[in-house]
């Protein structure tokens, strides 16, 4: 294979720029000491940051997001391992049917699923509550962690069950102290991805978030709506220091092209 | 799971059912049934002062299909998609390519710094686009004016280029990735044997690496083009709430108008046409390139 040549180095670098241009935009503006939108060319300052603490709608969407995406992740799991482990060892009629079904969410777009939710869970009162939006969240990231979980089952060794149970191994206790361990790298990964999906959520989530449930994707949106000011960046600021610290942890550990691509198996 | 062991030793279908059913009974009930709600929704009636009416009649379609407002919007929608599509296209191709040639670590540098983004918040990155065009004072004109390129500002918030621009960035690590996925299969020594047969780097980009990478491209395109031709927060920002698009609109008559029925249906014309159009162009993708899927 041959090397870069000094064309395909520059394309590379505008490439980068561009890729990077809004994020670190966003990063910037957060830090300027006046009191609108602007470049912080006299200095740094982090008045828009304390200023946060002043907005408590901020703080209040920030647990909602935290809450939401840490039990919509362990949930879906007790949804999506058994179904991941149904689907990775049985052949049967179906089954195709089936995991299309369990990966539609990928397919059907978030504006008509967010309109979908809303009508059904108005129609049973429960619109605008946390229930609701739990519910619709563990289906919107089951996809993401049932692709992990599957891609981690399908590639695991079989033969080490059949001891066991030849040993005389309960079902449960196979489950539990063998094949729990040997699916556990695709389960962390599909639970972080679970998780940073449901973080990130906005095009559903609004349809169905009201004042009290709204996540902090949906704070920053509507907030932005109406108009955009240096508080807004230093929020987004944050969120992108905790998405990137989160990021390079997922990467380091799984790889992240790997958890993307929904196979989760760098180690082997 | 205590009696039969459904979980290891059969390979009976039942079994797999067993462990299957709380997730398809979970997709049943809330997904398939609100979507069926929501088919449902869109042939009710609706009036400002009576609201929703449950009738079955055409009027909301019939709205669509008549009205000069909808048709533009419905074309705005799928030009802005088809772009970001081309464009993401014909930057991420080379660039995957390129990315596929460096050594580690920078491989592995970039590819974080590219893939990154698709976690980043789509808000946060929205707005950095937002406070790159600016206004007068927008980051993208000063640079240009700086340059020489333009006398004064061009107008990117609130306009179509504008929302091509971000959406393309906000779609691109989804192209990157899916031709990288598929520059993981090729093997470097065809290429290799063919410099060393005498072909030129364009012959060898043009009948080796562009038909092997094809697939990679067009199923990246696939997504790209259905993500954006639903994509909500970008439009709504950068687009502001005069161009609307599909996304933008159905959440007016949803939660501004209140007019569910009409929001509905244009939502429920979105689905359709995606779904046409993705699994037509997949079942293209397949007959073409069956010999690369194998």
């Amino acid at each position: 294979m041959s090397k870069n040549g000094f064309i395909s180095l520059l394309f590379h670098t505008l490439f980068v720029t561009f890729m990077l241009a809004p994020i670190i935009v966003v990063c910037l503006v957060a830090f300027t000491p006046e009191g609108y939108l602007s470049l912080p060319t006299n200095g740094f300052s982090l008045r828009w940051f304390k200023a946060i603490g002043r907005y408590p709608e901020f703080i209040r969407a920030f647990w909602v997001s935290i809450g939401l995406g840490a039990l919509s992740s362990t949930i879906v799991l007790a949804f999506a391992v058994p179904a991941a482990l149904g689907l990775a060892r049985y052949q049967f009629r179906g089954r195709d049917a089936l995991s299309a079904l369990l990966l539609s969410p990928l397919m059907i777009p978030h504006v008509v699923l967010g309109i979908a939710f809303l009508r059904f869970f108005t129609q049973f009162g429960l619109s605008g509550t946390f229930a609701a939006l739990l519910i619709a969240h563990i289906v919107v990231i089951f996809p993401f962690a049932l692709r992990l979980t599957l891609s981690s089952a399908t590639g695991m060794d079989r033969s080490i069950e059949q001891a066991a149970i030849s040993l005389g191994a309960r079902d449960w206790v196979v489950f539990r102290r063998v094949t729990l361990p040997l699916i556990m790298p695709g389960l962390i990964s599909g639970w972080a991805l679970a998780f940073i999906q449901s973080f990130d959520e906005v095009t559903m989530t609004v349809f169905l978030a009201a004042p009290g449930t709204e996540t902090l994707p949906v704070r920053m949106f509507l907030y932005i709506q109406d108009n955009i000011d240096p508080l807004v960046t230093s929020v987004s600021a944050s969120v992108i220091a905790i998405t990137v610290l989160a990021l390079i942890i997922l990467d380091r550990m799984f790889g992240l092209e790997h958890v993307l691509t929904g196979h989760s198996d760098r180690t082997k | 799971m205590q009696s039969s062991s459904p979980l290891f030793l059969s390979t009976q279908t039942r079994s797999a059912w067993g462990l299957i059913l709380p997730s398809l009974a979970l997709f049943l009930a809330v997904v398939i049934i609100p979507l069926i709600m929501t088919v449902m929704l869109s042939f009710h009636d609706w009036g400002q002062y009576k609201g929703i009416e449950t009738v079955f009649i055409l009027k909301n379609w019939y709205e669509i299909w008549s009205d000069s407002y909808f048709h533009e919007m419905f074309a705005r929608t799928f030009r802005i998609a088809v772009l970001v599509t081309f464009i993401t296209m014909a930057l991420g191709a080379p660039e995957a390519y390129i990315l596929n040639r460096m050594r580690a670590p920078w491989k592995g540098v970039f590819l974080l710094v590219i893939l990154g983004p698709l976690l980043i918040s789509v808000v946060a990155r929205t707005l950095g686009w937002a406070l790159l065009f600016g206004g007068k004072n927008g980051v993208v004109n000063m640079a240009l004016m700086k340059i020489g390129v333009i006398d004064a500002p061009l107008p990117f918030m609130f306009t179509e280029t504008g929302v091509v621009i971000a959406l393309s960035h906000v779609m691109m690590p989804f192209m990157v990735l899916s031709i990288w996925a598929a520059l993981q299969k090729l093997d470097p020594q065809i290429e290799n044997a063919a410099l060393s047969l005498g072909a030129s780097q364009l012959t060898v980009m043009r009948r080796i690496i562009f038909p092997q990478i094809m697939p990679g491209l067009l199923s990246g395109g696939i997504i790209v083009f259905s993500l954006a031709a639903s994509a909500f927060a970008t439009p709504a920002i950068i687009g502001g709430r005069r161009l609307k698009v599909a996304a933008t609109l159905a959440y007016d008559e949803f939660l501004n108008t209140l007019n569910w029925p009409l929001g509905a249906a244009v939502a429920v014309l979105l689905l359709v046409a995606l779904v046409i159009i993705v699994v037509s162009s997949n079942a293209l993708i397949e007959r073409r390139y069956k010999a690369v899927f194998e």
